[in-house]
């Protein structure tokens, strides 16, 4: 889903960079207060991940591939705004490095492939803390809930970028990435829910923000039935 | 079941990550995405174009350079750029971390 520079007037490529770098800067914030030894690797493996898999085109239909996102996982597994940071990390390398997606449309590449998905998935796993019981099926079902609006958040976010831009009118960009990112969307769940159940099978207690400080299995959604090492 | 000690799950997990980059991204669908999917059917595909700081991109096109078979090409690629997110991740986080520790004089 990455926009190339061409596909967005400067002055959109602007506006989208201002909440992207807010919530970076905020990930940045929280990142001094809160990491530990653990969450250190734990930041520097989910980017690594993200970047991996990125590369994993899967074929959905009409000859069109898509391909994991990653800002519902990080969030998962980071917090949310870690996630920010970390997605700005993979966003960021893959323009300068690779080539892979616009250097003025970075800051609307991690709102839209990074930002949107984790704070969605942040805002979901803080409301299913509250009204869901602190289950493996809850976090999984958060985790796959949050994958699949990840992706229709940033297309429709995309869509109006592109819309505003005039690169192509948004009644026919919205409907036409909402459709195809509808099916990539289900790829975006069943990786991260592979990946999450991965993570809660060895290290239960690293799912659900990493350096929250908050006594780590009963606080983030995990069954406490293994003593803490 | 054992937990994994935190050493031993970075390097698994970062092992995996590597794996999938290098050997997997190779066979990866090579079909465009969403966005050029709606790109190319709306017609403006053309639009897009690098930007000017991409000449010097080191490995453009997730291709590594001077490597012949384009997947080798893209495998190599992969392999770099995993441990290079992997560096520059951690390395941004442990940062940031010492940045708070020498402030709060530990």
């Amino acid at each position: 889903m990455h926009i190339l520079d061409g596909f967005l007037d400067d002055s959109v490529a602007v506006a989208a960079a201002v909440p992207a770098i807010a919530a970076v800067g905020y990930g940045v914030h929280r990142a001094g207060r809160a990491l530990d030894d653990r969450g250190v690797a734990l930041v520097g493996v989910t980017g690594a991940f993200v970047f991996a898999a990125q590369m994993l085109n899967f074929p959905v239909a009409g000859g069109t591939s898509g391909h994991l996102l990653g800002g519902a996982l990080a969030a998962v597994l980071v917090g949310p705004w870690l996630a920010c940071l970390v997605m700005a990390v993979v966003i960021s390398g893959q323009a300068l490095a690779f080539a892979d997606g616009g250097v003025a449309a970075i800051g609307a590449n991690v709102l839209n492939m990074g930002v949107v998905g984790a704070l969605a998935t942040g805002a979901l796993m803080l409301a299913a803390r509250r009204v869901l019981p602190r289950t493996r099926a809850t976090v999984l079902a958060v985790a796959g809930a949050g994958a699949w609006l990840s992706v229709m958040g940033g297309a429709a976010l995309a869509a109006a970028e592109l819309g505003v831009s005039g690169t192509v009118p948004f009644t026919t960009a919205l409907p036409a990435m909402l459709g195809v990112h509808a099916l990539i969307g289900v790829g975006e769940a069943a990786i991260t829910v592979a990946a999450v159940a991965a993570v809660l099978a060895t290290r239960p207690d690293l799912v659900g923000g990493a350096g929250s400080g908050a006594p780590v299995a009963a606080a983030r959604g995990v069954p406490a039935t293994e003593p803490a090492s | 079941m054992r937990r994994l000690p935190t050493i031993v799950f970075t390097a698994l997990a970062l092992a995996l990550a590597v794996g999938l980059a290098t050997a997997v991204s190779p066979f990866a669908s090579s079909h465009p995405d969403g966005l050029e999917r709606v790109a190319i059917d709306q017609g403006f595909i053309g639009a897009g174009a690098g930007h000017p700081a991409q000449d010097a991109s080191p490995i453009a096109g997730s291709a590594f350079p001077g490597v012949r078979d384009p997947r080798v090409a893209t495998g190599a690629a992969g392999f770099v750029g995993t441990l290079g997110i992997f560096a520059l991740g951690s390395g941004i986080a442990w940062t940031l971390r010492r940045g708070r520790r020498a402030r709060a004089g530990v």
